[in-house]
């Protein structure tokens, strides 16, 4: 079972405990008007959630998951959609659902396993009538709630991996930073394409979806990727996690390279391609893909590193994904040597 | 009537009653006060920065228009990053019509102040210096607007950056001025741009002092329509610290003017000297690309009257001490590949008489150990194509009093 229907599965489930304790007695509904406008101050105004803590989420909050997620230096992600009533999602191909104004997009980062899991931070996308708005808020200690951390924050801990970082809370600019195409912000993640059939149809199946497009669930499940031919999970992995800076009209443009999965032009996604502004990024390589040379690509060079300056992404990543750089070696390391 | 010019008059001043300033002091929580503030500011407001250090671990950012970033001056108000652990540069602005001024940048692991897609921005009296001197462990770019019109730099510093300094890229609209570039790889980089005027700034102790260049594969290019005067570039002998893979780590140590590829760059009044690879040089695009966009080479650079030495007496090219003993121990100050786009489109056009050398290549992205060096031969210059409009406008200027 994918794990969009297994969190969806499991929403439903401790909802209808919830409701079954009698602690609940009706879900409260999501605050309209706190989407719509405004900072609040706090994630529980929204009513996003029946239980914040446990993230069991609320009337027509629906969980969903990506094929190939974005990497936050091993957090476990906790995604779900909002739709107000009598709203739906519209397909537009393979690219991003088109969201109605009142949606929401919220997602909980979260580190450690069972009991010892720690809510750090969530991050909500607003779709108001001028746009959209993304909003960081912070976990408290008690996990009782979040704060608005519009400057950001850091704060210790230790990834999956056994590392200690110091993880950062990006503050709302830098929300933008990714979440932005020729200045305006938007989601990345929900595209069709990165997002399971069966979910899709589900949503469509209740209405919340109008159709399940044509190039839905294209990208590869990141989750065999142990297992699986290294081309298309390299080309899924960069344009998630790499391509909403590194695309005409993204924050990273001026550097001529993109990453987006439909891009074809070789040189465009970096072979044979020479670094613009990359500084000691480059790592005194000359291109940022060398055809069957991964020691000698500036890509995953910068995708090795953690130090300012020269890690890429350069925000949302203190330590280094040893399986995202894996594929993307195996890949670099198959193409023909030129 | 006294009703309709009433409305008149809140019309008028709707703005500037509704701009605020907002007073930032350094110490306890400055950092996080300081994002909020940039966050929170309205159109029309201004941040003004407290003298004193501020110690930053993150990367600031700027996104709300028509906002001015005011410091109590370069020396006195200090965004220190040497303990920074995130983002690509100390400080990110991407809004319009914006003012930086009187404060300085220090240590900022990537660059240091970087503007993208960020029109009609003003950096005055700002200071970004890496203290080390120049390291290649330093960021790439000082002062770093990109993909912008309307850029003016002026009585602005940078000094350790181990690309360039001041750099701007991919824009049109751009003054240059009155500003100090010392011990950066680049001193000043006119890259992918047009329009843009360089002038009156102080170029000393670089790798190369002035650069203006045309790359391929880029989203804009056909860089073009630049006008370098009046500048004092003297004293570029900084080896050069550029980590390699960078185009600029290809720019030999002693350059003074350097011209690579773009349409239309005119060269006069500065004074040059003491650059000991080559006071002026005007090339091709080096390497090979593949991009069918692309004009690899210079069209019309002029080097018109400057006051310069008598060339250079310490090139730094392979077979370079071969080559000064063939020109008697000093190369003539100007250098030129050889190469042209075709017979009508001159690369080089100077004053006659002004003493050159040409590598006499015959093909772009040639090696120059096929170099058949000898005397200049270039067509003489003559009236400056109209530069009307060039540079920053008027309402960027009208910021600085």
């Amino acid at each position: 079972m994918r794990q969009g229907i297994g969190l969806l599965a499991l929403a439903c489930a401790s909802f209808g405990a919830a409701l079954g304790h009698a602690t609940v007695i009706d879900a409260p509904a999501v605050n309209d008007t706190a989407i719509l406008a405004g900072m609040p101050r706090s994630l529980s105004e929204y009513g996003f959630f029946i239980d914040g803590a446990r993230q069991m989420p609320g009337e027509r909050v629906t969980p969903y998951a990506l094929n190939t997620p974005l990497w936050s230096d091993g957090a476990e992600k906790l995604r779900f959609i909002y739709l107000p009533e009598g709203t739906r999602l519209e397909a537009d191909g393979d690219g991003l659902l088109q969201f109605p104004v009142g949606a929401a997009i919220i997602k909980t980062f979260a580190f450690g396993e069972g009991a010892e899991r720690r809510l750090i931070e969530t991050r909500v996308l607003l779709h108001r009538a001028d746009g959209w708005t993304a909003l960081p808020y912070r976990w408290n200690a008690e996990q009782t709630d979040a704060t608005l951390a519009l400057a950001g924050g850091r704060i210790d801990l230790v990834t999956p991996a056994g590392e200690a970082i110091s993880y950062a809370i990006p503050n709302k600019n830098q929300c933008k930073a990714c979440h932005s195409k020729d200045g305006v912000v938007i989601p990345i993640g929900p595209k069709s394409r990165n997002l399971s059939a069966e979910w899709l149809g589900q949503m469509a199946q209740r209405g919340a979806l109008d159709t399940v497009p044509q190039g839905a669930d294209l990208m590869p499940e990141w989750n065999d990727h142990a297992a699986s031919p290294a081309a298309p999970l390299a080309r899924a992995y960069l344009d998630v996690n790499c391509a909403h800076c590194h695309q005409p009209g993204g924050g990273a443009s001026n550097s001529g390279l993109d990453l987006r999965w439909e891009q074809d032009s070789a040189h465009a996604i970096g072979i044979m391609k020479r670094p613009v502004a990359a500084g000691r990024g480059a790592g005194g390589h000359d291109f940022s893909i060398l055809p069957g040379a991964p020691d000698k690509s500036i890509l995953l060079y910068r995708m090795d590193s953690v130090e300012g300056g020269i890690a890429m992404p350069e925000i949302g990543k203190a330590s280094v994904d040893r399986e995202g750089s894996a594929v993307v070696r195996r890949w670099i390391m198959e193409m023909q040597q030129r | 009537m006294k009703r309709l010019v009433l409305a008149a008059a809140l019309l008028c001043t709707a703005t500037p009653i509704a701009a605020e300033i907002h007073k930032i002091a350094p110490g306890d929580e400055a950092a996080t006060r300081l994002q909020e503030a940039l966050i929170l500011a309205a159109p029309g407001d201004e941040i003004v920065l407290g003298a004193g250090r501020f110690v930053l671990t993150d990367g600031l950012s700027l996104d709300v228009d028509g906002v001015t970033l005011r410091g109590a001056g370069p020396a006195l108000t200090i965004l220190d990053f040497t303990t920074q652990q995130g983002a690509g540069e100390g400080l990110l602005v991407t809004s319009d019509n914006v003012t930086l001024r009187d404060f300085a940048v220090e240590n900022p692991k990537g660059d240091g102040i970087k503007s993208k897609g960020a029109d009609n921005i003003v950096y005055y009296r700002v200071r970004v210096t890496w203290t080390g001197g120049p390291l290649a462990t330093n960021g790439a770019y000082g002062i770093y607007p990109v993909e912008s019109t309307g850029v003016l730099v002026s009585h602005s510093e940078v000094s350790g950056a181990s690309d360039a300094g001041i750099y701007v890229g991919q824009s049109s609209k751009i003054t240059v001025r009155n500003s100090i570039a010392t011990d950066n790889v680049a001193g000043i980089e006119i890259e992918n741009s047009r329009d843009a005027i360089v002038t009156q700034n102080y170029v000393t102790r670089n790798t190369g002092g002035i650069l203006v260049f045309d790359l391929p594969g880029l989203p804009v290019m056909g860089g073009g329509n630049v006008l370098i005067t009046n500048n004092l570039v003297a004293g570029n002998n900084t080896p050069n610290f550029a980590p390699p893979g960078n185009i600029v780590a290809g720019v030999p140590r002693g350059t003074g003017i350097m011209v690579m590829a773009n349409e239309q760059v005119w060269i006069e009044d500065n004074v040059v000297f003491d650059n000991p690879t080559a006071p002026f040089m005007v090339v091709s695009y080096t390497q090979a690309y593949d991009d069918a966009r692309y004009n690899p080479f210079p069209r019309e650079v002029v080097i018109a009257n400057n006051v310069v030495d008598a060339g250079a007496d310490d090139p730094e090219f392979p077979g370079g001490a071969a080559l000064l003993a063939a020109f008697g121990g000093m190369l003539p100050p100007i250098m030129w590949d050889g190469l042209q786009q075709d017979s009508q489109t001159p690369a080089l056009l100077t004053k006659p008489g002004t003493p050159g050398w040409s590598l006499n290549l015959s093909r772009q992205g040639q090696s120059l150990a096929e170099a058949q060096p000898g005397p200049l031969d270039v067509p003489a210059y003559g009236q400056p194509w109209a530069m009307d409009g060039i540079g920053a406008s008027a309402e960027l200027e009208a910021r600085l009093k």
